[in-house]
């Protein structure tokens, strides 16, 4: 029980990086900008968070400068896919392989080196409840950021009227574009936070969860956290939810590496990518004409849980904006 | 003067990669002019530095033909490394029913086919998704990579185990008969460079001189358009998806038997990745794989002296690599964009 406990507080703090990436990757699409740079953008942020961090022996300057830096690179796929009109997967592609390099040279002499971290500050009184206490309130502020994101992200995007502008540019720009709205400006914004939040998602790492900095030390984080967006569908508390799932089966992994059980570990680290490319083929097909045209034939509850499950891409995702087109 | 304007795109990307690359080599103590002549020509100062470079290449020949016949099909397969890992644990499957006595080149010819249809089937899976299901062809890629990862650190930690200790090092070492045959004293075994050449050249006939070929670029610009013209446009999709696999699984059942000679975890090591930068340098223009291929190879191969000679990391031909790339990309757009004007 207790390292059920344990286990449950470990994978809170361990999906945080995930979690920030998530909701960076999240804000671009759902404005209608895909960047692909995500692995290699919070590489380089990681690592020049950490060297900041290092040299001012100041956490805060770290994760500024780490925003900062996935803010840019966001920048660049910014200009090239919206302003260029570029495709966004090749530019992505070829950034985070960029990055990733720049990381491993730029950050060659902070390999190994001890830096500041985030300090563990756990709440007072909330702290202290048995069992919640130590799942929820025995981190750092920078995972309890983490967990306020969520519903904050969730409610500017469905809720708030910047958001309904945000969903619509990513949706059918053209329409917003007659009312006025200025479609680029709005990608821009979107793509440039989600940036800064994909940047902090690097500096979780080196300056938190894994403090120091090494090469390649986000492990392909960046790709998994892609993958948990289109899993989790757009919405912000799927893609939570399979956050929190990807890191469990992490845990189990390593728990039954332990405990010598027959299943070997290997497997049920690869486990998560099986399920998130079998559920999502399944879901897909649900939105197939044949399936459809059953579906208005089922009582309406359960049309709107199909209607839930199967929600689809962000329609005008990937796709440049032209106006007088 | 038509030759200027063609070159004029590829011209400024190398100049803005070299202004780039000097600017990040400026935060180290080396002189960029030597960290350059090491990156392009330290790869061919030696015959066994050639013949690293050549052993290099191959693989990553294999890999950019093939994106060249996917990417006339419009997909961007990301899953090239899990399609070459994949490729390699089969053929290493193949190569342990090998005794002593048996036929060396039957198994080798097995063991190639068979890497080459399990690259197919991993790509094949991708395609099927994609084409029934809608699923991007990026996330499966992806996906499948971690899980044809996760296929083979299973095989050398599991079944496959090293009596004793398993390590990251890999399997047991194949028996040296089934050792692909070296060049005189180099590691160069001719089988893997000859069987590149013979697929980039295969892929070339068949994108530019067959129907099949013009039936998957035309598949590639609109499936709906294509198949209102009587081309099977879904069957070709699929069919370039399966061709680029194969060469994927080829070339890494050719790291097992002529590099490695062993399963190793990590078997693709980004050389598929590095296949996807070639193709998007080129714009999968198969005409180029070769010249740019051969390059790629030299400037890795020759960066690895980096840290012994200058002391500088060997990623920095990454960072050139990817500048590069990026640069002709944007050059392109640019040239595009003030031609229409």
């Amino acid at each position: 029980m207790d390292q059920l406990v344990l286990d449950l507080a470990a994978l809170i703090a361990m999906s945080t990086p995930l979690l920030l990436a998530t909701l960076g990757v999240l804000i671009g699409e759902r404005a209608g900008v895909i960047n692909l740079s995500v692995d290699g953008s919070m590489l380089l942020a990681g690592m020049v968070g950490f060297a900041v961090a290092f040299t001012t022996q100041n956490v805060v300057f770290g994760f500024v400068a780490a925003a900062v830096v996935g803010a840019l690179v966001a920048a660049v796929v910014g200009y090239l896919g919206i302003s260029l009109g570029l495709s966004q997967t090749a530019v992505g592609f070829v950034l985070a392989l960029l990055c990733t390099d720049l990381s491993s040279f730029l950050g060659n002499p902070y390999v190994q080196q001890s830096g500041p971290a985030v300090v563990a500050w756990p709440i007072p009184v909330l702290a202290d409840i048995p069992i919640l206490g130590t799942i929820l309130f025995h981190h750092d502020p920078l995972i309890y950021a983490g967990l306020l994101l969520v519903p904050a992200v969730a409610w500017y995007i469905e809720r708030s009227r910047p958001g309904l502008i945000l969903r619509g540019v990513g949706e059918r720009p053209e329409a917003l574009y007659a009312r006025g709205i200025d479609v680029v400006r709005v990608r821009y914004t979107a793509v440039i936070i989600g940036g800064a939040l994909i940047g902090l998602a690097g500096a979780a790492y080196t300056l938190d969860l894994k403090q120091g900095w090494t090469y390649r030390h986000t492990a392909g984080t960046g790709w998994i956290a892609l993958a948990i967006v289109i899993f989790g569908a757009w919405k912000a508390y799927r893609i939570t939810f399979g956050c929190y799932l990807y890191a469990a089966l992490q845990t189990i992994a390593s728990r039954m590496q332990v405990n010598d059980w027959n299943v070997p570990t290997q497997v049920l680290q690869v486990a998560p990518f099986v399920v998130m490319i079998v559920v999502l083929a399944v879901v897909n097909s649900l939105s197939t004409p044949a399936v459809q045209t059953w579906i208005v034939t089922i009582p309406a509850p359960m049309q709107r849980l199909f209607a839930y499950i199967t929600s689809p891409a962000p329609a005008s995702l990937g796709k440049p904006f032209d106006p007088a087109g | 003067m038509n030759n200027l304007r063609l070159a004029r795109a590829p011209l400024i990307a190398i100049l803005v990669a070299l202004l780039m690359t000097t600017i990040v080599l400026a935060t180290t103590d080396a002189e960029a002019i030597s960290a350059f002549t090491v990156m392009f020509s330290g790869a061919l100062t030696s015959p066994s530095r050639v013949a690293d470079m050549v052993m290099l290449a191959a693989p990553l020949l294999l890999c950019a033909a093939g994106l060249s016949i996917s990417f006339a099909a419009g997909q961007y397969n990301l899953g090239i490394e899990g399609q070459m890992t994949v490729g390699g644990v089969i053929s290493m499957a193949v190569l342990r029913q090998y005794a002593d006595g048996g036929n060396v080149a039957v198994y080798w010819i097995i063991a190639l086919l068979a890497g080459a249809l399990a690259g197919a089937a991993w790509a094949g899976v991708v395609a099927l998704l994609k084409q029934y299901t809608r699923v991007s062809e990026i996330f499966v890629g992806l996906g499948l990579n971690f899980v044809a990862l996760g296929f083979s650190l299973y095989m050398v930690f599991g079944p496959w185990k090293r009596p004793g200790v398993a390590s990251m090092s890999g399997t047991e070492p194949l028996p040296d008969s089934l050792w692909l045959p070296v060049i005189g004293t180099t590691r160069v075994t001719l089988i893997t460079p000859l069987v590149a050449v013979i697929v980039l050249a295969l892929f070339w006939f068949l994108l530019r001189a067959t129907q099949w070929g013009l039936e998957v670029r035309a598949s590639g610009l609109s499936q709906p358009a294509s198949r209102r013209l009587g081309v099977p446009a879904v069957r070709r999709m699929i069919q370039a998806m399966l061709v680029c696999g194969a060469a994927a699984g080829l070339a890494g059942a050719l790291q097992v038997l002529g590099v490695y000679h062993a399963l190793v975890p990590n078997l693709a090591s980004g050389i598929g990745f590095m296949g996807l930068l070639v193709a998007l340098l080129i714009n999968a223009d198969i005409r180029f794989v070769a010249p740019l291929v051969l390059l790629f190879a030299v400037l890795t191969a020759g960066s690895i002296q980096l840290p012994l000679s200058l002391s500088i990391d060997s990623s920095i031909s990454g960072v050139f690599q990817g500048f590069l790339v990026l640069a002709m990309i944007v050059a392109r757009a640019f040239i595009s964009i003030k031609e229409r004007a």
